[in-house]
């Protein structure tokens, strides 16, 4: 007798960013998938531990979300802290901060690129996964992999110089900045912004090439419509540290342009689902799961008309070029969105660097007086990234609410997960390929829901096939 | 001379740890050959084996994290803590001074953008202990290299030590807490 069975295959972990998860799919009798889920299986609760500190401590802790782009969370931070003081911060004060933002995405979309991404494209998706890695790739590729240390090196060391520590720096403060750019400091970045200009270009004509090379599998791989949410500044130009709110439907329409992002609570909502401790994002006027939408490097780049740096510029003007009416669906598009958003985090720094004022000393403006709440919103590499506290008359933080810019593209690595097995597993057929294949599919949101594992190198995949009766039928470990 | 067998993992921490490792640059080229990864955030390898050296960083806030520690500690001859949060709980083991049921209440419940929430629970995730704990509450640590996250010469300091066959004290200006 043939006994029915339905199995579960579980991937765990996926480590990623800020937490640990894993994927489960579901297989019905024939071997077909019915459903695939991404688990998040990391709570900390943040939410909840910051009620009680003052609210000027908020860019020390909350940096301690995530250790990759912990500047994201420090600016943040200190941005909802200048709303409760109700201060416009001076000139140079918010020139530093997006310098030390754009060193934050240098070494964050170079650690991507280079250290994480690369390997699968240049030593191929079916590589020994034993050597594909950043150490296999300085192996096989020493002068490519010097160029991805080097860059995320220079990002480091100007958010040291602006902040004191490489991860979790201390120096942006409620009302502005606690040290000034040296003179010196800032004619050696000026020095490097050359080169770092040329292995930027070099990553895009990487990543082109692959493009070309893998046509099929490129604008296939996890391809769906979504919304796409990211600030922009006054003439819809991409914008990384400050701007408004731009949201578009699945079509390019716009739903919300320039809106205020402290008023962040009319437009977004977040559903809860039992089988994941992150929240999944969504537009409230649409509702779940219609309303939701993507962030990060693809997303900023479909809200974006146009980039305000001429070398990025003219990329994206090749990038629309990929999508119908310059909407790209493809998830292996956030490659080449990220490597032209690291190409303007260049230019955008060489432009800071040589204002007048970014080595001047009027960094601070205080007050004596607090506002009930404060709101601080950024895109931070991976997303837009949402912090708001609630303070009592003392400062006290009485309550804090975060929305972080990974659980923005929590719905569409579902998706993505669940296109790619459902394409890839037929008739009970899984192989190292296929799991490669959903791993990559991942990797491309850059997820930063548990920092170090995923960005560093690879993620470990255990897939287990079980019976319903909790027999383990086929298990696969690399 | 056979490389010295190392296993890193993470735990309920930030990644900060693991990446000031990476900011050792290009000293990682020297150090691959004298050490081979076993399993750890850089490599593909997920089962433990028997290593010289186990590293962890981050605390125990939840039973999975419970486990993989234990496991680290039954295949390493010596282990190496990172950090604050392994060392001593660090920021994450600020949801201690909470009831744990009232951290996932404001999380998934309560919080202003969360739309008819409900909170998650085993067996889609992994149940929260009551305390987050540091490594050496749950099992025998030798070594700690604190600081949040501890400095790129302070880790590869450490890493030298062991190397040479010793186990690392740090010298005071690498010893920090911050
Ligand atoms: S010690 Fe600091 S850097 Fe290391 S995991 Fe903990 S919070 Fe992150």
């Amino acid at each position: 007798m043939v006994s029915k069975v339905k199995k579960t295959i579980e991937i765990n972990p996926v480590s990623r960013i800020e937490g640990h998860g894993k994927v489960t799919i579901q297989l019905d009798e024939a071997g077909n998938v019915t459903d695939a889920k991404f688990n998040v299986t990391q709570f900390r609760g943040f939410e909840k531990f910051c009620e009680g500190r003052v609210f000027w401590e908020m860019p020390v802790i909350t940096p301690r979300i995530c250790g990759i782009c912990p500047v994201s969370h420090h600016l943040t931070a200190a941005k909802a802290c200048d709303a409760i003081l109700g201060v416009e911060l001076t000139r140079p004060a918010k020139l530093l901060r997006e310098l030390m933002h754009m060193g934050q995405y240098i070494q964050s979309h170079a650690l991507h690129f280079f250290h994480l991404a690369s390997p699968d494209l240049l030593l191929g998706m079916d590589a020994d996964p034993a050597k594909r890695n950043v150490i296999g790739l300085i192996a096989a590729n020493p002068e490519l992999a010097t160029k991805g240390v080097k860059l995320r090196s220079f990002g480091q060391a100007i958010i040291k110089s602006l902040g004191g520590k490489k991860v979790h720096p201390i120096g942006a403060v409620p009302g502005g900045m606690n040290t000034a750019l040296s003179t010196a400091d800032r004619d050696h970045f000026l020095k490097q912004i050359g080169w770092a200009i040329a292995d930027a270009q070099t990553a895009i004509g990487i990543i082109k090439g692959y493009y070309e090379k893998d046509k099929d599998f490129v604008c296939t791989c996890a391809s769906f419509p979504t919304g796409y949410l990211g600030l922009v500044d006054e003439n819809n130009n991409l914008e990384f540290y400050d701007g408004k709110l731009r949201l578009i439907d699945r079509k390019g329409k716009v739903l919300e342009s320039q809106f205020n992002p402290s008023n962040y609570l009319d437009i977004i909502s977040e559903h809860v689902e039992d089988w994941s401790y992150l929240k999944f994002p969504f537009y409230k006027k649409v509702g779940y799961p219609k309303g939701i939408y993507r962030t990060g490097p693809l997303g900023r780049l479909n809200v974006s008309e146009g980039i305000s740096t001429p070398l990025a510029n003219a990329e994206l003007k090749n990038f629309k070029k990929l999508g119908n009416n310059g909407i790209v669906e493809g998830s292996l598009y956030y490659h080449y969105a990220r490597l032209i958003e690291l190409l303007y985090a260049i230019e955008r720094a060489h432009q800071l660097l040589e204002d007048k004022d970014i080595c001047s000393t009027d960094l601070i403006v205080t007050s004596d007086k607090y506002n009930e709440q404060g709101v601080g919103v950024i895109e931070a590499p991976r997303g837009t990234l949402f912090h708001h506290y609630w303070v009592d008359d003392t400062g006290k933080i009485r309550k804090a609410n975060l929305i972080v810019a990974t659980g923005n593209n929590n719905a569409a690595m579902n998706m993505a997960v669940y296109q790619v097995a459902k394409t890839h597993i037929k008739n009970n057929k899984i192989t190292e390929g296929i799991l490669n294949r959903v791993e990559v599919a991942i990797r491309c949101y850059d997820p930063c829901l548990s920092c170090s594992t995923h960005a560093i190198g690879q993620m470990p995949f255990n897939i287990q096939v079980i019976s319903v009766d909790g027999k383990l039928i086929k298990e696969i470990t690399r | 001379m056979a490389k010295v067998k190392v296993a890193t993992v993470w735990l309920e921490g930030c990644a900060g740890c693991h990446m000031s490792f990476l900011d050792i640059d290009e000293a990682i080229i020297e150090l691959a050959k004298v050490v081979e990864f076993s399993r750890s955030p850089i490599t593909d390898i997920k089962e433990f084996v028997p290593v010289d050296v186990g590293i962890v960083e981050g605390s125990v806030g939840n039973t999975e994290e419970e486990e993989v520690l234990k496991e680290l500690r039954a295949h390493c001859k010596i282990l190496m803590a990172w950090g604050d949060c392994a060392c001593f709980g660090g920021v994450c083991a600020m949801r201690s001074s909470f009831d744990k049921e009232d951290a996932l209440r404001r999380g998934y419940i309560e919080t202003e953008s969360t739309h008819k929430g409900k909170i998650p629970r085993p067996p889609g995730v992994p149940a929260l202990l009551d305390q987050v704990k540091p490594a050496n509450h749950i099992v025998k640590v030798d070594c700690y290299v604190p600081g949040c996250p501890p400095e790129p010469k302070a880790i590869l300091y450490a890493l030298n030590e062991l190397l040479a066959g010793r186990i690392p004290v740090l010298p005071s200006d690498m010893m920090r807490f911050d």
